[in-house]
């Protein structure tokens, strides 16, 4: 079969879901499917997609998901983070399992589902239907999802801990969650996207989140990838930036058999600056790829980004990082820049960090490299008595603490540590070290 | 720098624009069979080559036109081309310089380039290729001497088919892009390159390429094959005169080096760019490619990319040969209309290959410049090495700076590596020259020049010293 074939079985698939909702929802919905039919299903002949080939992903059956009981895997998954909380069991928000607690004035945290049209003038706002297969299809067919509206000057010092779980299903689910992120003028807020699951679970994940910042606003973002090895997982994060706004993310992509995210930023105005950091570690047969999209559109604006990423076994990563400086868009500053480890001869990486320059008064960079470890380091470890295997999977460790040290939540970070640290190799000897 | 004042400079002239009426025999525009069999008639070409030309049309008849590159330019249309054009005098070919058209000589002297007293002073021998013809060799006695043979690829074809036979077209498949098909069906001229095992090429080879007529295409045809543990260096520069319909250039060069060999080929480009408004100038579409096919081998492309309206080449260097070197030196000026797509692929394919990558690009008034380069480690290709870096420059605000580097890394003992930057002329560079009394030309000049010579030290010497006049007049009015 084709992937056009496999795209109309996936719109009948997913026909249920787009009647849901009020009347300017199956509206919305019904123009995505449109999109969604014309689109197709991303193929490698596009460039955006040229070292992932959803083919395979293609070809599954899924269904759409029920409600599940999963409290005991749930609570196995978590990462116990300070906060709100809000957790989706194959995509569904599961209430009993959530903790809203007491919200601050101005700060409103909304399930999706029964709240769709507090999200009337938010949603598909940022990210546009078209952006990919995937994106038209989330629109035409999510089933759930948070909005998190902040008002003008509103602080948020508590993160908001979504936890998206996957459950073992005997038929594979799809799953679409939809995030919305509003910050007003001078906002503030921390979001944690975690996604996690049992180790059976071999559905799919379709997420979009949509960040909207206003002038002055804060939005801490992370993105936290930790599904089953059977899993796939595509996602798309959209932030749009006003006037002195700032945007950071951590995106730490450990799980999944295919996963790709792509991230995409628009500096609308003066003194917008995002810093994306980034993560991914692959062993067996993953497949891990990291788009994203800085767009300069105005004026003193900045960007900063740091991918790293260690590949084992027959394990591939994919990295794009795409800067664009629009024509008049003066005093900009961006720099990129891209490490790889290869741990294996069977690992493979393709990366491809881009500028695209449109203005004269810019200083852009990006560097990458793909090599080993530093032999001078070592042979420092070495002489003092670590032997080679554990001084490699120090120094290994070590490479991916410099983006893991930049996360802010305690629990998380040291979390994601162990994570870490427990998917590089056994022969590394880090048990206990970490 | 004032942007009025600016503006003033960026306006300049192409100072080789002319055109020199000389009578020559070309078949009406069109592309079918029959002009292929024209050509390889003309050109006296045995069976298999007519062959070999016809198989490759029938190739190109099914492909599309390539789309991916950078650059925009309206649709080429193949049949308003014509695909042969020889000056007259081609049919008693001269056996000296004294026998050649008086009016041939006086374009190469407008060019600058006092053929017998360059070749003399620079120990230079010269193929030259006047539109699609090879008019003169010299110092071919000398070279025979050496055993090595520097000829037009239409007398190699004649006089050495088995090295042709063996070699063309193995480098680069004819089916490896659109244009190069193109450049295998309808090649008219081109130059060729044999040194022999264990010879040092006694002289630095060169020749020079000029487009002449109205409306004819160019699809030059290089094949440079170095045996084992010879050496050579080879020159190729090019001018054209000025005119208002596009030109298509479609050359495929050709490089084998077998173990120990060593080939430099360095370029300089200056094609007619089109005019302020790019109406006219070149359309540069070249598939340029050398093989390391022995131990320890080498291949080094320079090139000094200043002309043509649109550019689209990528020199590589497939690297087979255990501890093999691939190299690729560049410096691409692009100013008014121009667009330039340009990098390179190194391929590793065997242990130890190393490459390395300097790519300078400088883009004033309203062109388009883009490194495009991929790095592609191969699992076999144990301890590969690269190092890539691709700095540009721009000059105004209304120009584009790109960089697309590709990178496929699949052996864990690779180190690759790259770094790329952009930015214009630092202020603080210019203010430190100034207040030195230097003016404000000569500074952005000294700068520019001080960008690029990471790059022009890698050029032959005489070479060296015509890039950097190019670049200045490139960019005059731009810089200054």
């Amino acid at each position: 079969m084709s992937l056009s074939e496999y795209t109309d079985q996936w719109l009948s698939a997913v026909m249920p879901q787009v009647s849901e909702g009020p009347g300017w929802l199956t509206d919305l919905r019904q123009g995505a499917v449109e999109q969604f039919a014309t689109q197709g299903l991303p193929h490698a002949r596009l460039e955006n997609w040229k070292y992932t080939d959803v083919k395979a992903l293609a070809k599954r059956d899924f269904s759409l998901p029920k409600k599940v009981d999963a409290a005991e895997l749930v609570a196995e998954k978590s990462l116990g983070v300070q906060g709100l909380r809000l957790v989706f069991v194959d995509g569904l928000f599961s209430p009993e399992l959530s903790d809203l607690g007491d919200l601050p004035k101005g700060v409103n945290v909304l399930p999706l589902a029964d709240n769709a049209n507090a999200a009337k003038t938010v949603l598909g706002q940022v990210a546009a239907a078209n952006f990919s297969g995937f994106t038209a299809l989330n629109l035409a067919s999510w089933q759930d999802g948070v909005l998190i509206d902040l008002a003008n000057n509103a602080v948020l010092e508590q993160p908001v801990y979504l936890q998206f779980v996957s459950t073992a299903q005997e038929n594979a689910v799809l799953i679409q969650p939809r995030i919305l992120i509003k910050a007003g003028v001078h906002a503030q807020a921390t979001v944690i996207e975690h996604y996690s699951g049992a180790e059976e679970a071999a559905s799919f994940s379709n997420v979009v989140t949509e960040v909207d910042l206003a002038d002055g606003a804060r939005i801490t973002h992370y993105k936290l990838q930790q599904e089953s090895a059977k899993q796939y997982h595509v996602a798309s994060l959209h932030v749009q930036q006003q006037r002195d706004s700032r945007f950071t993310s951590h995106n730490i992509c450990l799980g999944g058999k295919l996963a790709r995210q792509d991230i995409q930023v628009e500096l609308n105005a003066e003194g917008a600056e995002v810093y994306l950091d980034g993560l991914y570690l692959g062993n067996g047969r993953q497949h891990l790829d990291n788009h994203t999209l800085v767009n300069h559109n105005a004026p003193h604006t900045n960007s900063n980004e740091d991918y790293k990423g260690i590949l084992n076994d027959r394990s591939r990563g994919v990295f794009n990082g795409r800067a664009v400086v629009h024509r008049n868009a003066q005093k900009i500053e961006a720099h990129q820049s891209n490490a790889n480890l290869l741990l294996s001869d069977k690992a493979e990486i393709d990366t491809k960090p881009e500028l695209e320059i449109y203005a004269d008064d810019v200083k852009c960079s990006h560097g990458s490299t793909t090599g080993q470890l530093d032999e001078s380091a070592l042979f420092a470890l070495r002489s003092r008595g670590i032997d080679e295997a554990m001084a490699r999977g120090l120094l290994t460790l070590a490479f991916a603490n410099e983006v893991i040290d930049r996360i802010e939540i305690p629990e998380v970070h040291d979390q994601i540590e162990e994570a870490v640290a427990g998917r590089l190799p056994e022969k590394f000897n880090l048990k206990g070290l970490v | 720098m004032a942007s009025q004042e600016m503006e003033q400079l960026v306006r300049r002239e192409y100072k080789q624009g002319f055109v020199t009426d000389i009578e020559t025999e070309m078949v009406p525009p069109g592309l079918n069979e029959d002009v292929i069999r024209f050509i390889s008639a003309k050109k006296d070409e045995p069976q298999w080559m007519l062959d070999w030309r016809l198989a490759a049309f029938e190739q190109w008849k099914q492909m599309e036109h390539p789309e991916w590159a950078h650059v925009n330019f309206p649709e080429v249309d193949f049949q308003a081309i014509s695909y042969y054009a020889a000056p007259k005098s081609s049919e008693d070919k001269p056996k000296s310089l004294d026998e050649v058209d008086p009016k041939l000589l006086e374009t190469y002297e407008k060019l600058g380039i006092p053929l017998h007293e360059r070749a003399a002073l620079a120990g230079v021998a010269m193929d030259m290729v006047f539109d699609s013809v090879s008019v003169t060799t010299t110092f071919k006695e000398k070279l025979g001497e050496a055993g090595v043979i520097f000829c037009s690829i239409s007398e190699a074809i004649r006089e050495h088919p088995e090295l042709v036979k063996k070699y063309l077209g193995s480098v680069v498949p004819v089916t490896d892009n659109f244009y190069a098909a193109l450049n295998c069906a309808v090649f008219s001229d081109g130059s060729f390159v044999y040194v022999p095992k264990g010879v040092k090429c006694p002289m630095e080879l060169s020749t020079y390429f000029r487009i002449n007529a109205e409306n004819t295409g160019q699809f030059e045809r290089t094949l440079i094959v170095c045996e084992e543990g010879a050496q050579v260096s080879y020159l190729e520069g090019c001018t054209a005169p000025m005119r208002d319909e596009n030109q298509l250039h479609a050359a495929v060069v050709e490089l084998v080096a077998l173990e120990n060999a060593d080939i430099k080929y360095s370029t300089v480009q200056n094609w007619y760019p089109g005019d302020e408004e790019g109406k006219g100038g070149i359309y540069n579409f070249v598939t340029k490619r050398g093989e390391c096919r022995g131990d320890n081998s080498k291949i080094s492309w320079t090139q000094v990319e200043t002309g043509s309206a649109v550019t689209w080449k990528y020199p590589s260097c497939v690297l087979k040969g255990k501890n093999s070197v691939g190299e690729f030196y560049s410096v691409a000026v692009t100013n008014n209309m121009q667009q330039a797509d340009t990098g390179t692929k190194m391929i590793h394919v065997g242990e130890g290959t190393r490459s390395t990558i300097i790519s300078k690009g400088i883009s004033a008034g309203r062109s388009d410049q883009s490194y495009r380069g991929l790095v592609k480690v191969l699992p076999g290709a144990k301890g590969a090495r690269n190092f890539t870096q691709c700095d540009s420059l721009l000059i105004g605000d209304q120009c584009g700076a790109h960089t697309f580097p590709y990178q496929e890394i699949a052996n864990s003992t690779a180190q690759v590596e790259h770094e790329a930057t952009t930015s214009k002329i630092g202020e603080d560079q210019l203010f430190y020259c100034r207040q030195r009394g230097i003016s404000e030309e000569d500074a952005v000049n000294m700068i520019v020049n001080g960008f690029c010579k990471d790059v022009f030290k890698e050029l032959p010497m005489e070479f060296a010293v015509e890039a950097e006049a190019l670049l200045n007049v490139s960019l005059e009015g731009a810089v200054g």
